[in-house]
């Protein structure tokens, strides 16, 4: 099937800084797709780029296998990292203007309309100003004009940032169910432990360039870090040598958790073997442990550059 | 093509529902209407005839009292000064001139009484009224007849005649400064209010931080074309309705408190107390100011087609290519203080041809400045459309400073835009002016 999106080798120069240095990567249709990275890389260029707000120094983007061109505005939705409305224009009338700028035709747009602001419950409001409506109410309304003319690809810059928690589990809903009636919505934040549940494939960024990408599942084996959490009673002592206690390990009194790396050709069998075997310890739960999105995006970036030092904001899984 | 109408609309729509916008559309009429009707109501109300008490003891107004003159009229009263005062203080006059017997070579010794003190123009009045009277005396002892002496004053009417080369045409410097002023003052005021709407409404949308949904509907350019055409109907608007208004109300308000109507009441009250014989002539001296004027209007013949026209398009023209100017500034900046260093070279010339205007435009409306300043694209609206009145522009002239007007629009949206189209997307950041030309030359 060919992908909702494509970007070949895009590159975007600024006066004095390059945004995208050569990005390629495919957002398969029905998906959702993550744009991972920490502030700074290079999403918010792409982005404007795929909305047709700026255009790439070199480099393509195809829609549906075609080259991006105005006729697929309408099948975009975009709720940028900046937004906001027109504070005093009635809710009615702005999603009205906001759905005609798109293309669709008055009286769609008129039921369509309608259709959202039944199901967000908010019907009662269409009279009124944006400005008297409170901050959360404001999000739905900014959430609706983003999704009202039925976009195929929706794209949401950090969409969580700013919305308040019942709104940005609202969004999650819509989002799942809009994905569930074959739209694909991209992703882009750098807070990747907030997304990284929802996502089906990810790309993680890093100074203007894709440094990871691919299904979700796919990277997460590929770095996996044979790595087992054990909780347990007893006084473990780990002698084996194909068995590793990690520092991060606790005990208190009889009971204990500790971190296991596994060293090669041993599987999580063997260590449990071990551990009920000649460790003579109770185990309580043994689970691997999975490296968060955000903790493969500090390795491989690291691999790349040895100096690299993960900024507070990248880091709060 | 129609979301560039969408926008439009909705700029227009928002703005012309605002309150303020009718507030204005019905006080600026009321105000201009004001601006004629005040004086003339105000004349209404001081008009309380005064009388001034006459004690001629010199017999200096022995065979005629002055002639009552605005709202001043004269009575005679005993001569010997003593009566005077006790009739004066029992009567209703408000002035008692007292009138010695007099030495006619070297008069001295009037005296004027009041009960509040004279009015400087009451003053005046009883001043001049004597001083005549010594006058025609001396005429009378030198033998010259007052009439033949009036006769003998001269006051001539020119009659301006320009002759160009489409033939001899009439014209009248008065009425066509009037009309100059008038058409200028409007572009001026037009392009100020409105321009500076179109930077206030591109800012509202920076700040707001809807300008990135709306741009990824729609190019950036259509965006500001759609804003700049918007208002520029929102202006229109409100030009049409106050010239509507303006004429609905002075026609209801004339019939009650026209000048003329108020003259012809004074006249003829003035008449009951005193003397029937000056109304006639005052009206005619009134008929006569009327014909003149509307004969000055036909004789200064002004192309109104051609004027009309040519005010259309300045008004249009200057407004397009300051609009765009104005959205550039708005989209470059954060906040209103920021505008103020982008302001003035905009604003400088518009400033500066209305100034100028005065000195130049309207005394030597075809000389080398004047030339100049009609050619230069942000002088032009104002500059040509002030000459235009004055006749004599030739044709060439005329084109020419279209087309550069024309040229110099295309030129100021194709800058605006491409400022415009990074400027909204650049949040907190002080712009210069060498950051603002690199904005010309970024790519797509």
């Amino acid at each position: 099937m060919t992908p909702i999106l494509q970007a070949i080798d895009v590159r975007k120069q600024y006066a004095n800084h390059t945004a995208l240095d050569g990005v390629s990567l495919e957002v398969p249709e029905g998906s959702i797709f993550g744009l991972l990275g920490p502030n700074g890389a290079g999403k918010t260029s792409l982005i404007r780029i795929i909305t047709q707000i700026t255009g790439a120094d070199s480099g393509e983007i195809r829609f549906r296998g075609e080259k991006l061109n105005p006729s697929h505005i309408g099948q975009i939705g975009y709720l940028p990292e900046e937004r906001g409305l027109y504070k005093k224009m009635k809710v009615g009338e702005q999603l009205m203007y906001l759905a005609q700028l798109k293309g669709i035709g008055k009286e769609e747009a008129r039921q369509k309309i309608k259709h959202w602001l039944e199901r967000f419950d908010i019907k009662s409001w269409a009279d009124k100003n944006i400005e008297d409506l409170s901050k959360g109410m404001q999000q739905k309304v900014q959430f609706i004009a983003t999704v009202v003319h039925d976009p195929k690809l929706v794209i949401l810059d950090e969409p969580f940032s700013g919305f308040d928690p019942i709104n940005a589990n609202l969004l999650k809903d819509e989002i799942l169910a809009m994905r569930d009636r074959g739209a694909s919505i991209i992703f882009s934040t750098h807070r990747m432990e907030s997304v990284e549940e929802m996502c089906d494939y990810i790309a993680l960024i890093n100074r203007s360039r894709k440094v990871l990408d691919g299904p979700v599942r796919q990277v997460r084996d590929a770095y996996r870090t044979q790595t087992y959490e054990v909780e347990g009673k007893g006084h473990l002592m780990i002698t084996h040598p194909d068995f590793e206690e990690l520092e991060q390990s606790k005990r208190e009194n009889e009971h204990f958790r500790v971190l296991v790396k596994l060293h090669a050709g041993a599987t999580p069998n063997d260590l449990l073997r071990y551990l009920i075997g000649p460790g003579n310890v109770e185990v309580h739960a043994f689970r691997e442990r999975v490296p968060s999105i955000n903790e493969i995006f500090i390795r491989r970036v690291q691999e790349t550059q040895p100096d690299y030092v993960p900024d507070t904001d990248s880091v709060l899984a | 093509m129609s979301k560039i109408w969408l926008i439009a609309q909705r700029e227009y729509l928002t703005r012309v529902r605002k309150k303020s916008f009718i507030i204005m559309s019905l006080i600026g009429p009321l105000l201009t209407v004001a601006l004629f009707a005040v004086p003339v109501l105000i004349a209404k109300m001081s008009d309380n005839d005064k009388v001034v008490a006459v004690a001629d003891a010199g017999g200096l107004f022995a065979d005629k009292l002055p002639d009552p003159k605005d709202d001043i009229s004269f009575t005679r009263v005993s001569p010997d000064l003593a009566t005077a005062k006790a009739e004066f203080k029992k009567s209703k006059y408000d002035a008692l001139l007292f009138i010695p017997k007099l030495d006619i070579s070297n008069p001295a010794g009037f005296q004027v009484f009041s009960r509040k003190g004279l009015g400087m123009s009451l003053e005046n009045d009883i001043n001049r009224a004597v001083n005549n009277a010594i006058e025609s005396r001396r005429l009378q002892q030198a033998g010259i007849n007052r009439a033949v002496l009036d006769n003998l004053k001269v006051n001539v009417d020119l009659q301006t005649v320009s002759l160009s080369d489409d033939g001899e045409k009439s014209s009248s410097t008065g009425i066509s400064t009037v009309v100059a002023y008038t058409f200028g003052f409007l572009i001026y005021i037009f392009i100020f209010i409105y321009g500076v709407q179109i930077m206030r409404g591109v800012m509202e949308e920076k700040t707001n931080r809807i300008v990135e949904v709306v741009i990824s509907s729609v190019k950036p350019f259509q965006l500001m074309m759609g804003k700049v055409l918007g208002i520029a109907g929102v202006g229109f608007t409100q030009l049409a309705l106050w010239v509507i208004l303006s004429m609905g109300i002075s026609s209801v308000m004339a019939g009650s408190i026209s000048p003329d109507k108020i003259a012809q009441d004074r006249a003829a009250r003035t008449t009951a107390v005193m003397r029937p014989t000056t109304s006639k002539d005052e009206a005619a001296k009134k008929e006569n100011v009327a014909a003149k004027f509307t004969q000055a209007l036909k004789s200064a013949d002004l192309n109104v087609p051609l004027l009309a026209g040519c005010f259309l398009f300045y008004f249009l023209g200057g407004y397009l290519f300051y609009g765009a100017l104005f959205g550039a500034i708005g989209s470059a900046v954060d906040s209103e203080t920021d505008t103020q260093q982008f302001m003035m070279p905009v604003t400088m010339p518009l400033v500066l041809t209305f100034v100028v205007s005065q000195a130049i435009l309207t005394t030597n409306p075809n000389g080398t400045v004047a030339f100049w300043m009609s050619m230069f694209p942000l002088t032009s609206p104002i500059a040509m459309m002030m000459r235009l009145p004055f006749g004599g522009v030739p044709t060439w002239q005329l084109l020419l400073s279209m087309a550069l007007l024309i040229a110099g629009f295309v030129g100021a949206i194709w800058i605006a835009g491409r400022i415009y189209r990074v400027g909204i997307l650049m949040y907190g950041k002080k712009v210069t002016y060498g950051e603002l030309s690199k904005w010309l030359f970024y790519k797509g």
